[in-house]
């Protein structure tokens, strides 16, 4: 029982690859790529995580439940994430009369108010002229 | 069935040995001593454990991951203070931090690596250098978190912070300091086993038939890296390149 035993040199190429790949994010978060930059900077942090799951972890020479366990990890933490944020990113969608939302406005970086979002559905009512383009079609 | 008779004439041989006054004996010493009773093999030992350690990980990513929710929401919610806490927040020493805990899980996997060939002075080694690579991280962070002592940058009576949007930099470095706080004490806690682990293998418990602890300590060593490796954009990269622009 010696499990597999993987060679130096995959180590060391996946340190290498990780040591790009911070060097990387590093850079990336200095350029301004607008609303890129965060899933641009997640996307290589879950790479780097995938690195060291699969090679440091042993994850892909492991037996079937085992990396049934592990998505299972990642399955859970993605409905706490998603759930939680469908509900907040969401607030203020349903107060609106025809469904136009100042959620977009949340992930703004440079909103006026400094990013003190209106949070609880707080929406401007509709001005009459736009109703009655509305109603005009 | 020549199978059968085959089985039959081997096992005539086992209980006929050199000594077969001790035959029952020598049957039940053959069994590696790390091998549990509960166990057919020590290949099944092993595969339990490992499933047992991914379980306890699990249980420890909702532990994370219940506070990158927290982060998520307010994020969401005060976007500037973010970026403004991440500016107060040194690249430079969380890059280095990256780098040393990246080092430290090569490190650790050439210790598992080592145990499972049967190298025991290297196995001691590498987790020698894996836990002198984690309390340097330790030590880095304990200066940030002096620095931020020396700012009154801590969450609470005698917090201070120059700007508009003071109230909710404190709730960033609340955060910041619950995350990387609690993810110091998990270095702690590796730290811990770590020296447990190099111990027994000073003491020569690990062969290549059983090295399921130094695997084990390290599995938890990789998730702790990880962990760092999610905090290092979220609490240091926030936004730069929006507020440099």
């Amino acid at each position: 029982m010696s499990g597999h035993v993987a060679p130096k040199s995959l180590y060391y190429s996946i340190f290498g690859a990780l040591m790009v790949l911070t060097a990387v994010t590093v850079g990336v978060a200095f350029i301004n790529l607008g609303a890129l930059n965060f899933p641009v900077a997640i996307s290589i942090a879950v790479l780097k995580a995938t690195l060291v799951i699969l090679f440091f972890m042993h994850a892909k020479y492991s037996s079937r439940l085992t990396k049934l366990v592990i998505g299972g990890a990642f399955f859970f933490l993605f409905l706490l994430l998603t759930l939680t944020l469908t509900d907040y990113m969401s607030r203020g969608w349903h107060t609106s009369p025809r469904g136009t939302t100042t959620a977009g406005q949340l992930q703004r970086t440079d909103a006026p108010n400094g990013g003190v979002a209106p949070v609880g559905g707080h929406v401007e009512p509709p001005s009459p002229v736009q109703e009655g383009q509305v109603e005009g079609h | 069935m020549p199978n059968g008779h085959s089985i039959a004439a081997h096992a005539g041989d086992l209980g006929h040995g050199h000594d077969p006054g001790h035959g029952h004996d020598a049957h039940a010493h053959a069994h590696h001593p790390a091998l549990q009773h509960h166990f057919e093999t020590l290949g099944q030992q092993h595969e339990a454990s490992t499933l047992g350690m991914w379980i306890f990980l699990v249980t420890e990513v909702m532990f994370f991951g219940g506070l990158f929710a927290a982060y998520s929401l307010y994020r969401i919610w005060y976007p500037v203070a973010w970026a403004e806490g991440s500016l107060e927040l040194d690249i430079m020493l969380g890059g280095i931090n990256t780098i040393v805990l990246i080092g430290s899980s090569v490190t650790m996997a050439m210790a598992v690596r080592s145990a499972q060939t049967g190298y025991r002075k290297a196995t001691i080694n590498w987790l020698l250098v894996t836990m002198a690579l984690g309390l340097t991280f330790l030590v880095i962070k304990f200066f940030e978190y002096k620095h931020k002592w020396d700012l009154n940058h801590i969450p609470g009576a005698n917090f201070q912070f120059e700007g508009p949007h003071a109230p909710h930099v404190e709730i960033f470095l609340s955060l910041y300091f619950a995350m990387t706080g609690l993810h110091a004490l998990h270095m702690l806690i590796g730290f811990g086993i770590l020296s447990t682990i190099a111990w027994m293998a000073y003491k020569n418990r690990f062969s290549p038939e059983w090295y399921t602890p130094v695997e084990m300590a390290g599995l938890y060593w990789h998730f702790v890296d990880i962990v760092w490796i999610f905090l290092f954009p979220l609490l240091y990269l926030v936004d730069r390149a929006h507020h440099f622009a």
